[in-house]
């Protein structure tokens, strides 16, 4: 263990307690960042004088008695997230060399309460993939086993701070990106409902299902994370305008807490080992205190097509700015269209292009109501039937993703079968819910297995505090086995 | 116009408002700044950057609405307008699609003392795209070696206003346009201005056989940049398609443009896109809700409307036709003539100066014009000296002229200027008595009965005087002597 493994709030409370500072950990994160680069690729870009001005400013802040809440903790941005000067790619090539003349508000907020910006991380490219093997700069790998894939989108996030070459991380979370990395490195990945967290500076993917948020290695500083990048941002009109959850409530336990099992979330698909985690969680819930209900959302399954036709139809939108004309990659033409044609034909990747055609096929007239149409009932029948079951139950659970870690390039061939790795976490971004992947144990290959916790619309605090106690009935302290060349 | 044919016009009309800041973001809203200075990450199109509506431009478009006699939707729905363009930075436009902030109203004008009620199908909120210059090649982009973008117009708020296809001729089609930027202007929402492309007119024309019901296969029109021109387009257009109809020829669905100089429309070169542009509810902005308070709230701050204004001049026994006149002139012009009521100036000479002299000045001004020099106060006791007989109709033209150019007010450029009438009885007795006494023949001629050499002798005191007595007065007077003579 060096301090590059310290959790946030234990970093913090060493900090304030004056034994350790903020240089020190951050030199601790880049000399593990040094020693694992190479093998997990969890980086695009480290901003090593960045990183380490920043954290001797925060230790003479420190020592002028200048203190906030994330005050010289090295922090990891996913790089779909702009930052002022810093280059921005979305594992894109379109985007090579991009730097951004803003901070997105996360980025804001997180340097407003000292954190230290590390670097960015890898991820599939426009954060479309389920496994940080779509980046136009080569694969992130798990650092549990880099012969198997971190899982996706924000896999560099997950697999950075699984690896300590962060203490905490941003992710962004679509369709399952920050809880589905979580789930395969062995970290807590939290998706806040939707319009907790602005979006303003990220990049969009998809508008009405993108949401940022934090990936750690505790609940307490998943919460902490939320608490200091969440709320109202004038410069995101979807942006909620209400107060954040009272988050002092983590230890409460779940005595009287009414927990539902999703029953779809089972039997095809489902690897065994993740199944019987989650089963047997349920059960020591129960022992907690909490009463247990099987709970149907029939349009659970469903949902997973439905997704993949709202998502690519926004992202065919979001991804027409990347033209050549103002910033990017620019590849000439004889006239405007064609060089637009011919950027972005370079520009994006093989997935990218495949999610634009299908989103704009599903757009197109004389489709729309079929596959466009549909999808957005489906979403509502799904808002509906999830509605109806946070009337019955407190939270829901279910695994976060059907299996483990897979090895690298198992379905890059196989688009259909990537997909449904997120027929879990599909649901929650459909619904805007809140939710969150806990590790709980490990599979017989000893790798990670997450449970998922999904919570009511802005009901954080109540799904916070079952996450915490699931953590702590897990007590999962594993680590990746490649970090013990370096305790 | 051919007598069997039926032009049938619907008109688009986009109008820049004049709010402080962008649509969807804090730039200024600026006319004539140097390229790309009142840009940002938002209006660029940047990675990231997402829109946050403008509630005076939201108000602003309800405002026309309710001029329009429109409903407002108590929740309409922004969309996405997808199509590639280099000057449209998402290469989308945030518009409004099946749920627009305003549907179904109606505008009426007057056409040769005739009313014409036109129906509006809908208006609604959308943005503006920047602006493509094309360098080299005359400014035309088929023979240009390059363009340039400037993005500062790119997200000033856009209304557009739809009207049905009620307009039956290019004079229909003016009017309209005339009496639509009236009422703009009257709201002040937009500068309004044709030239400067704040107000910008479409024509959607298609002609039909009189007595048919089915619409024929309708043509946009565009870059029409004066009333004059819209007119001129539209009539051209009707020409062109009769012509062809006859010929044997079919009419083709496209966008034309006009071109000013060779008085003709022309297809546009470049094969247009798909038509498809694959609208869907915008996600980074939520459904906008206009509740009743806030409605009737803009409804209170509503100004007297052109139709109004219209009847209420016509009762002040202002002419028709300078009626229209002020209508359709700038807002600068119709707040001196309302300057000018309020201060007791009679309202037919005030009216008529306005729409005449002062328009007529303004026009031979280099630099951007003032009236600074010119107050209502001015118009009303300029009028009062007309009426009082201080001054001729005439001399009130140069008194006129006079305060505009920054002389002083009416009695001190009268004065200045040697303007002021004779209307002493004593003085003018004097001169009528000169001429009859020189004029004896005359006198005789009158005696006898022919009337004929009454205006000779008027004009003759009128000599004397150096045009300066009051004709009025001398008329009066030469009749009464020449009548107590004979």
């Amino acid at each position: 263990m060096t301090p590059a493994d310290l959790s946030v709030a234990e970093a913090a409370r060493k900090l304030a307690a004056g034994e350790t500072t903020s240089l020190e950990i951050t030199e601790a994160v880049l000399r593990r960042a040094a020693q694992t680069e190479a093998e997990l690729h969890c980086y695009l870009t480290i901003d090593q004088q960045g990183a380490l001005a920043s954290a001797e400013d925060s230790d003479r802040r420190r020592r002028k008695g200048a203190v906030s809440a994330l005050s010289g903790i090295p922090i990891a941005l996913k790089d779909n997230m702009c930052t002022d000067g810093i280059e921005t790619t979305c594992s894109s090539q379109i985007l090579a060399g991009y730097r951004p003349p803003y901070d997105a508000t996360v980025v804001r907020r997180l340097r407003a309460a000292g954190a230290v910006i590390v670097g960015k991380t890898n991820l599939d490219e426009f954060a479309m993939g389920s496994s940080t093997e779509n980046s136009a700069y080569g694969p992130t790998h798990n650092p549990w086993d880099p012969g198997r894939v971190p899982g996706g989108s924000s896999g560099g996030s997950a697999a950075a701070v699984s690896a300590g070459s962060a203490l905490a991380a941003l992710g962004s979370d679509t369709g399952g990106s920050i809880r589905q990395p979580a789930s395969l490195c062995g970290v807590v990945g939290f998706k806040p409902t939707y319009g907790r967290v602005s979006r303003y500076g990220l990049v969009a993917f998809a508008s009405s299902l993108d949401q940022i948020g934090p990936i750690t290695r505790t609940v307490e500083d998943a919460a902490l994370i939320f608490s200091v990048i969440g709320g109202h941002d004038p410069q995101d009109a979807t942006s909620y305008t209400g107060e954040m959850p009272e988050l002092s409530a983590l230890g409460s336990g779940v005595a009287g807490l009414r927990i539902g099992v999703v029953q779809e979330a089972s039997g095809a698909g489902f690897e065994p080992d993740v199944e019987t985690a989650c089963r047997q969680m349920a059960e020591r819930l129960t022992a907690a205190g909490a009463s247990l209900e099987e709970i149907s959302v029939p349009t659970f399954t469903v949902a997973l097509s439905a997704y993949y036709l709202i998502a690519p139809a926004e992202a065919s939108a979001n991804l027409a700015r990347f033209d050549g004309v103002r910033y990017g990659l620019r590849e000439e033409g004889t006239h405007v269209e064609e060089m637009m044609a011919r950027t972005r034909a370079a520009g994006f990747g093989p997935e990218v292009s495949r999610r634009i055609l299908l989103g704009t096929y599903a757009l197109s007239a004389g489709y729309y109501d079929a596959f466009y149409g549909q999808a957005q009932r489906v979403r509502t029948l799904l808002i509906n039937e999830l509605n109806a079951a946070f009337e019955r139950v407190d939270v829901l659970i279910l695994p976060t993703s059907p299996t483990t870690a897979f090895e690298m390039g198992a379905k890059t061939q196989d688009p259909l079968s990537m997909y449904l790795t997120d027929v879990c976490t599909i649901p929650a971004n459909l619904a805007g819910t809140p939710a969150i992947s806990v590790p709980i144990g490990l599979d017989r290959s000893g790798l990670p297995i997450g449970i998922q916790v999904m919570g009511r619309a802005l009901g954080e605090s109540v799904m916070l505090a079952v996450a915490a106690e699931i953590e702590r009935l897990a007590r999962f302290t594993a680590r990746p086995p490649m970090l013990e060349a370096w305790s | 116009m051919n007598a069997d044919w039926e032009p049938v016009i619907g008109i688009e009309t986009h109008v820049e408002l004049a709010t402080a800041s962008k649509m969807f973001c804090g730039c200024p809203v600026t006319f004539g700044a140097p390229p790309n200075t009142a840009v940002c990450p938002t209006c660029l199109g940047l990675p990231g950057a997402l829109p946050v509506p403008n509630r005076r431009a939201i108000e602003s478009i309800i405002a026309i609405g309710l001029a329009l006699e429109c409903q407002v939707a108590p929740r309409s729905v922004f969309h996405r307008k997808n199509y590639f363009y280099a000057d449209l930075p998402k290469n989308y436009q945030i518009s409004q699609y099946d749920l627009p902030v305003c549907v179904g109203g109606g505008l009426e004008f007057i056409l040769d003392g005739e009313q014409v009620a036109v129906g509006i199908e809908r208006a609604h909120m959308e943005e503006d795209t920047g602006k493509t210059i094309h360098r080299g090649g005359g400014g035309r982009l088929h023979s240009s070696s390059g363009s340039l973008l400037d993005f500062n117009r790119s997200g000033v708020p856009l209304v557009e206003i739809v009207s049905r296809p009620d307009l039956r001729s290019a004079e229909q089609a003016r009017a309209y346009a005339q009496e639509l930027r009236a009422v703009v202007a009257a709201l002040g929402v937009s500068d309004a201005k044709l030239e400067e492309g704040s107000i910008r007119f479409d024509a959607n024309v298609s002609v039909r056989p009189v007595g048919s019901s089915p619409l024929g296969v309708k043509v946009e029109i565009k870059n029409m940049n004066s009333f004059r021109s819209l007119e001129r387009a539209v009539a051209s257009e009707i020409r062109r398609q009769i012509d062809l109809l006859e010929g044997g020829g079919t009419v083709v669905q496209e966008t034309r443009h006009w071109d000013e100089e060779a008085g003709v429309t022309h297809g546009m070169r470049v094969k247009e896109g798909s038509s498809d542009y694959r609208y869907f509810t915008e996600p980074d902005l939520v459904p906008m809700v206009v509740d009743e308070d806030w409605r009737l709230a803009i409804a209170a701050t509503l100004p007297e409307l052109p139709a109004a204004r219209r009847s209420r001049y016509l009762g002040l026994g202002v002419e028709h036709q300078v009626v229209g006149s002020l209508l359709s002139a700038e807002q600068g012009l119709v707040d001196l003539f309302e300057a000018g009521l309020a201060a007791g100036a009679d309202p037919r000479l005030a009216a008529n100066w306005v729409s005449g002299e002062v328009v007529a000045w303004l026009r031979r001004q280099d630099h951007p014009p003032a009236l600074g020099n010119l107050t209502g106060q001015h118009l009303a006791e300029l009028s009062d000296m007309v009426n009082e007989g201080l001054v001729s109709a005439s001399a009130a033209k140069d008194v006129l002229a006079g305060v505009l150019a920054g002389e002083g007010g009416p009695a001190e450029v009268a004065g200045r200027r040697d303007l002021l009438q004779i209307s002493d009885r004593g003085a003018l007795q004097t001169a009528i008595d000169e001429v009859l006494a020189v004029n004896q023949d005359a006198v005789a001629r009158l005696a006898s009965g022919d009337q004929k050499p009454f205006g000779f002798l008027v004009g003759q005191v009128m000599k004397s005087t150096g045009g300066k007595a009051d004709p009025k007065l001398v008329t009066e007077m030469l009749r009464s002597r020449l009548g107590s003579a004979s």
